[in-house]
């Protein structure tokens, strides 16, 4: 039980630094912050998970093959958006196509938010790729190669 | 949702929407036939747009409903609407083709992150072309420059020197792509827009420093990209080290479209009357043209790597263009945009000849090519084919791109540089003889490590090859069908630029 005091301030920290990454991620239309910035944070409190509990604990969480879902999800997202205001009706991400009815571009709004979701998911996901990859330095042994 | 006039964003939306999927696929063929089937869905939108370009003339789309110049523009003209038709065409061939040598030369377990890679490549070269926005060009350049990076050092497996020769194009590609940004930058500063169309406008009369310098850092950032000749040295290793698919899509497609990015900068953001772009034809690109034409051939005369010699050639057809460039006429911008097109299929086939070799023979290197004829004859047809039309053979595309190029040249003045093609091709023809008297005279090794299997290429790498060296010989027959649309684009940019049509 080596490093008591930092293992229990990182199980403290975790869940605070999510949630500031959700009120980064969701208020990102009316002030500073957004999907990248957001991304971040939310993978920063993974790796410090994986800084104290090291990384094979945050892979029982979080697995490689997540992340990549979660890349692919991210972008569909963002591409899945704008395919989806070219459908209404708008050109390729014209959000007003979401809502035309509305006085006040309500459609922005909806569309940023969606759009925002998927850099999110896809620069946290990336962000925690590239940590695993820099720290396991090895890649890990597919069970075909035993 | 009428399809016509969302038309323009498809080619950039089709590949970029459906690449991530991609990685969910399971490893193996699944890529492949996805990666081939978006292919051929983006070449089929580019015909398209093609054919409504070339009936209505300039298309513009707004992306998320934005005017310009606030907004990003989708702009197409005639001169883009043809190099994103190359783009597509080129990867509608070379993705089928890709399965065999992809297979052998790359673990299974990467094919869907290759697939996802090699469609985000297209991607990037489609939106580079496609954009009338100066930023977002640089978006695309890294986007397509990013993946090629990847996509080359995955020739890893079979030779670690793709490690090296990947790096090294990073760090040269991300200077390239830095100095365009920083160009991009003062213009920016001394305009306040980033809108081509609108750049163009607001720089007319702004003959200053800034401007000038602005100028000068994308002239050469993009020379880095298309390897203009002094600043070449990052592709001979690149393109001879990436995996052999890898190498016929880039080499046909990559340096072009950065020949496209400076056409356009050059007659579509700058005009002749800055003083300063008639003196970048007159002692940049002429000089440097010949100089590529020359050395680089004359180096290729003396590699003993096949893809290296095709990969030197390669930086002495650019040769060709930048001199097309530099005449600042319509018939000179019309053979820089014919041989664009034509280098392109016959670059794509040689390479994918080269391919085909490597996948039975294991090496690219000129041993491995001894007996070639008497082993893999359709392949040693193929190559002879292409390289008679690198050399520009009358009745294939090379002959097409030198005659539009010596008449540019004499109709310019420049009866010298009309000379110094004819005699640069004479070096294409010391090159190629070289690989095709080893193919056609020599003995096949029956051992040692060049020895090659007793049968030719797949059927899945023969047939796309053979549509590319038809193409060879169709478009060298039938030049009214490029050369006509060369023209049209070529007067419609000069008629922008301000240059004597």
């Amino acid at each position: 039980m080596e490093h008591l005091i930092l293992k229990v301030t990182t199980k403290l920290l975790f869940a605070p630094i999510i949630l500031f990454a959700f009120y980064v991620q969701f208020h990102g239309d009316y002030g500073p912050g957004g999907g990248f910035q957001a991304g971040i944070i939310f993978a920063v409190a993974f790796i410090l998970h994986a800084f104290c509990f090291g990384l094979d604990e945050t892979k029982k969480v979080l697995p490689q093959q997540a992340l990549i879902v979660a890349m692919v999800i991210g972008v569909l997202f963002y591409a899945g958006t704008g395919v989806a205001t070219m459908l209404l009706g708008g050109s390729f991400l014209g959000y007003d196509a979401i809502d035309p009815e509305s006085t006040h571009h309500a459609g922005q709004h909806y569309g940023i938010l969606l759009v925002e979701f998927g850099v999110g998911m896809t620069v946290a996901a990336t962000m925690l790729t590239i940590f695993y990859h820099f720290t396991g330095r090895e890649p890990d042994i597919d069970q075909k190669d035993w | 949702m009428s399809l016509i006039a969302q038309l323009p964003v498809l080619p950039v939306i089709i590949p970029l929407v459906l690449a991530p999927i991609t990685l969910l696929l399971p490893k193996g063929r699944a890529p492949h036939l996805w990666a081939t089937a978006v292919s051929w869905l983006t070449f089929a939108s580019c015909a398209w747009l093609l054919m409504e370009v070339s009936e209505v003339g300039l298309i513009s789309y707004y992306l998320g409903d934005w005017a310009p110049p606030l907004g990003i523009e989708y702009r197409i003209d005639l001169a883009n609407a043809l190099v994103l038709l190359l783009v597509s065409a080129l990867a509608a061939v070379v993705f089928p083709f890709a399965y065999e040598s992809v297979k052998a030369e790359i673990d299974e377990r990467q094919s869907p992150y290759f697939y996802g890679a090699l469609l985000i490549c297209m991607t990037g070269l489609l939106g580079v072309t496609i954009t009338g926005d100066a930023f977002n060009v640089f978006v695309f350049l890294e986007i397509s420059s990013l993946s090629t990076y990847a996509l080359i050092a995955m020739g890893a497996r079979r030779d670690r020197r793709a490690l090296t020769a990947s790096f090294n194009y990073l760090v040269m590609g991300t200077i390239g792509a830095t100095f365009f940004v920083i160009g991009i930058g003062l213009l920016y500063q001394a305009t306040g827009t980033l809108n081509m169309a609108d750049l163009h406008d607001k720089l007319i009369g702004q003959d200053n420093r800034m401007v000038q310098a602005g100028f000068a850092f994308i002239l050469v950032g993009v020379g880095l990209k298309l390897a203009m000749f002094p600043m070449h040295l990052w592709l001979p290793n690149a393109y001879a080290y990436a995996p052999s698919a890898v190498t016929a899509f880039i080499a046909a497609t990559a340096t072009k479209v950065a020949v496209y990015v400076l056409i356009r900068f050059f007659f579509s953001v700058f005009n002749f009357d800055f003083p300063f772009i008639g003196a970048a034809f007159t002692y940049v690109l002429l000089p440097l043209g010949l100089a590529g034409m020359f050395i680089a051939s004359l180096a290729a005369v003396f590699q003993d790597d096949v893809k290296r010699m095709l990969a030197y050639s390669s930086v002495a057809q650019i040769g060709y263009m930048l001199l097309g460039l530099s005449f600042a006429t319509v018939e000179g911008l019309t053979a820089s945009l014919v041989h664009v097109f034509n280098h392109a299929l016959m670059k794509g086939a040689l390479f994918m000849a080269v391919a085909c070799v490597v996948l039975r023979a294991g090496s690219h290197s000129i041993h491995a090519f001894a007996g070639l004829s008497k082993r893999m004859p359709v392949t040693t047809w193929a190559f002879l084919i292409s390289g008679l039309s690198l050399i520009g053979v009358p009745l294939t595309v090379g002959f097409v791109s030198k005659w539009y190029l010596l008449e540019a040249a004499f109709a310019a003045g420049h009866w010298y540089a009309g000379f110094l093609i004819v005699a640069s091709s004479l070096i294409a023809l010391l090159y190629i003889g070289r690989v095709a008297e080893v193919m056609l005279l020599r003995e096949p090794a029956t051992e040692g490590p060049y020895a090659i299997q007793e049968k030719d290429a797949p059927l899945s790498m023969l047939i796309p090859m053979w549509v590319l060296v038809a193409a060879n010989i169709y478009f060298g027959v039938r030049t009214d069908l490029t050369g006509g649309l060369a023209e049209r684009a070529a007067a419609a940019l000069m008629t922008v630029a301000g240059g004597t049509p």
